[in-house]
């Protein structure tokens, strides 16, 4: 596999394992994150190499404080790194406005990973506009190799402007792989000094003020790099130009013939007169980019401001289209204009009525335990679920559609509270232990202070599953050469007041489901600790148990509790009704025999 | 020269390991390699689909659709379910044993027969080449070997760009030691049966 502290050579790299690389070959001290798709591999590479590369890594609380603690190391002068999910930086939004203001002295970059298509997302915002919105420099590759190459020369951009830097990609970008040539690596400088200035680093009104002006400054200069910089650049001849950045490039260079194209790299702010004169005296020109039309717009603004009339297409004129990620089948929406390569006929769709197979919980999650407890408390009771952000997200699916309302990382306690006040619904919070830590005390506070009645449920499965179990402040940390506590959630759900707090087992559904009655009773906050190890966590440890169920047929009476309440995919109905487990799944967790009325199933070490 | 692989399966089943080996193979033969996978939430038990696209002049990591040379695929239902990537002239490998969906598993689904998929896709390619990949493994010693059975094959399979021994060799570096012997067993077992 790939060997990302080597000395050189090529390999064949993910996205995101080229843009570590790019870390490592930049000299990189400091790095942080909250983890998000399609980022979340960087983390978990430097969570395994950060020490042999002599680097600072960590996983943060949330965004915004990834975002902090690299703004701290960047203003001390040392080259940081913070990368995050397209919605992660919504989080870290705050600091950013500011951090705008006072610059920084070592390089800092900001990743910002977007999702086109919301592949494991809950919307496909479109980042590129929080540059113009911070008036911060940005860049974006297009390929893995550019995903390592241009994080050299960010840094070099970021220090010359005293600017952080938003390094934006895709999940096609993120997750796409390629062969990547190495550079040397360079030694990372992993502390700095922090040299005081008080006008620049404390944002006051008075300095505010002064520091607004001094990033429109910098930002005009910010123009002046972008017309000069080798990232911005024109290949082939045509008397139809194609503008565009990312991943949206590949297609235009792989499909389009005769045409000149104006790759942009450096994406803001965008080199205006480059672009001017590169529209100037074409027949047409083309945008090609992903959702909104950002480079589009300026395009447009660009042309009216100096008097320029050849014809823009794109999303404006509807030949492409905003929503959803590209392909090279986007490109029919511009095959009237230009030379579009003919792809070949695809056969057309089976026949044969095929199964669905979305996404499910796995065989064993104790997510399963607790949601089946619930709604078995619930009854016909007129509930709102407020779900969140991570594994227990498919709790929407049947049997337990356990989800009702879902925003944001730690939305759903806060949603609870709202809806306990304004209907006579009851609210019913589900968060994991990661979203806890990131955005889910102040909710639960705020539910305290203001008397919302809410049930939260924590599900807490000792890791940050869905992105790829990551540690997390309730798992403490060991790795890079700092170890830590586990901070304990009863505790601190205790120690800012909360009156009913239970910690159950989810693998005893009995149980749960009587703590749930209470919970639901409970004429206050009522807090819920699910607390059960994720399986697919303890197999990659090799701390999962050989066990499995076993149902006894003699004993079965077809009633399929078990099916109904769990519906764990290791239990398996045959055609002839009767009810056996795949030996294959099963991972013998037990909450199937735990629920059946007949005692029939059997828990096998 | 290009050449485009749509692996199909399910998340769990090891396609990610098969485009990896796949895609070192294309790399140590000289080709440029654009690959793109799925990752994250998608991978919870659900479809997944990697694409590998090989030759000169490579640099785009999706296909367009109906424009694949070879549809390797896991499972039978994911293998229809992808159909429309491939045309007449494509390649179809397909593993014939399948991986029941949770809402068959659970009886509210039902799984089509086989031989129902298979005759499908025969009816609008001429190109299916199937195999028992699953029990193959199984018999050289481990399920989990499937990938390794489905590698072989395609290095059995026509106009496939990569030789036979260059996806051995990079296979044998990609597998912990201790199970190297059983996966390229595994190989020869999934080479000789997409011969034949």
């Amino acid at each position: 596999m790939s060997n990302l502290l080597a000395d050189g050579g090529k390999q064949l790299l993910l996205g995101n394992e080229a843009i570590v690389r790019g870390l490592l070959e930049s000299g990189t001290g400091f790095a942080s994150t909250y983890p998000g798709t399609p980022s979340s591999e960087i983390g978990n590479i430097l969570e395994k190499i950060s020490s042999d590369a002599g680097l600072y890594f960590e996983f943060s609380t949330n965004e915004k404080v990834a975002f902090e603690v690299s703004a701290a190391a960047a203003s001390a002068g040392v080259r940081s790194f913070t990368f995050m999910k397209h919605v992660g930086l919504n989080v870290a939004a705050d600091p950013m406005m500011t951090l705008a203001y006072s610059g920084v002295r070592g390089g800092m970059l900001i990743l910002s990973a977007d999702d086109p298509s919301a592949h494991s997302s809950q919307n496909e915002q479109d980042n590129r506009y929080y540059s113009t919105l911070a008036l911060l420099p940005m860049m974006e590759p297009s390929t893995p190799q550019e995903a390592k190459d241009m994080v050299a020369e960010a840094y070099r951009v970021s220090e010359e402007l005293t600017l952080p830097l938003i390094y934006r990609t895709t999940t096609r970008v993120n997750h796409a792989r390629g062969v990547v040539n190495l550079s040397d690596r360079v030694q990372p400088v992993a502390k700095g000094h922090f040299d005081k200035d008080v006008v620049r680093f404390v944002n006051v009104p008075a300095n505010a003020r002064i520091n607004r002006k001094r990033l429109l400054e910098i930002y005009a200069k910010a123009a002046q790099m972008s017309e000069e910089s080798p990232l911005n650049f024109i290949e082939g001849d045509g008397d139809i130009g194609i503008i565009t950045s990312g991943v949206s490039y590949t297609y235009v260079k792989e499909f389009v013939k005769g045409v000149s194209i104006l790759k942009l790299g450096f994406t803001n702010p965008l080199p205006e007169k480059k672009i001017a004169s590169f529209v100037q005296g074409k027949k047409a020109v083309i945008v090609v980019e992903e959702l909104e039309p950002f480079v589009e717009d300026q395009v447009l603004r660009i042309c009216a401001q100096n008097h320029i009339g050849v014809p823009v297409y794109g999303k404006r004129t509807g030949h492409l289209p905003r929503a959803w990620e590209f392909s090279p089948d986007t490109l029919s929406g511009i095959r009237d204009i230009v030379n579009v390569e003919e792809f070949a006929k695809p056969l057309p769709a089976s026949t044969v009525k095929l199964p669905s197979r979305p996404p499910t919980l796995c065989a064993g999650c104790p997510h399963r335990g607790l949601f089946g407890a619930t709604k078995k408390a619930v009854g016909s009771k007129d509930v709102v679920y407020c779900s969140d952000i991570g594994c227990y997200t498919l709790g929407v699916q049947p049997p337990f559609n356990a989800a009702d309302f879902i925003i944001c990382m730690g939305g759903g306690a806060g949603a609870a509270g709202g809806f306990d006040q304004s209907t006579d619904q009851k609210a019913i919070a589900f968060m994991g232990d990661s979203t806890f830590f990131h955005s889910g005390v102040p909710p639960l506070v705020n539910a305290l202070f203001n008397n919302h009645k809410i049930v939260m449920v924590i599900l807490d499965n000792r890791t940050t599953a869905m992105t790829g179990h990551q540690p997390n402040p309730g798992t403490g940390r060991d790795f890079g050469g700092v170890t830590t506590d586990a901070i304990d959630i009863e505790q601190l759900v205790r120690g800012v007041g909360a009156k009913f707090v239970e910690t159950v087992d989810p693998y005893d559904v009995k149980r749960t489901t009587q703590v749930m009655k209470d919970a639901i009773a409970y004429d206050g906050v009522a807090v819920v600790i699910s607390k059960c190890p994720c399986p697919l966590e303890l197999k990659k440890r090799k701390m999962l148990e050989a066990k499995r169920c076993v149902v006894h047929p003699e004993g079965c009476i077809k009633c399929y509790t078990c099916l109904k309440t769990v519906a764990c995919p290791a239990i398996i109905k045959g055609k002839d009704g009767s009810v056996s487990t795949d030996p294959t799944q099963c991972i013998g967790c037990g909450m199937c025999a735990n629920v059946c009325p007949k005692k029939t199933i059997e828990v096998i070490r | 020269m290009k050449y485009t692989v749509q692996i199909v399966g399910v998340g769990g089943q090891g396609v990610l390991l098969a485009s990896m080996v796949l895609g070192n193979a294309a790399m140590e033969m000289g080709f440029q390699v654009a690959m793109s996978e799925v990752h994250g939430m998608a991978q919870r038990g659900g479809s997944v689909l990697s694409t590998l696209r090989f030759g000169d002049e490579v640099i785009t990591p999706l296909e367009a659709v109906g424009n694949a040379d070879m549809i390797m695929g896991f499972e039978p239902s994911e293998t229809c379910r992808n159909i429309h990537l491939a045309n007449e002239d494509s390649v179809i490998l397909m593993n014939l044993d399948p991986v029941l969906p949770s809402m068959v598993a659970a009886g509210f689904e039902e799984y089509p027969e086989v031989s129902d998929l298979v005759d499908s896709v025969k009816a609008v390619n001429n190109h299916l080449v199937t195999i028992d990949a699953t029990s193959l493994a199984i018999k050289a010693g481990k399920a989990v070997a499937a990938n390794a059975v489905m590698i072989g094959a395609v290095a059995a399979l026509d106009g496939f760009p990569i030789p036979k021994d260059v996806l051995k060799d990079v296979l044998g570096k990609q597998v912990p030691e201790k199970f190297r012997e059983l996966n390229l067993n595994a190989f020869e077992m999934g080479y000789e049966a997409a011969k034949h």
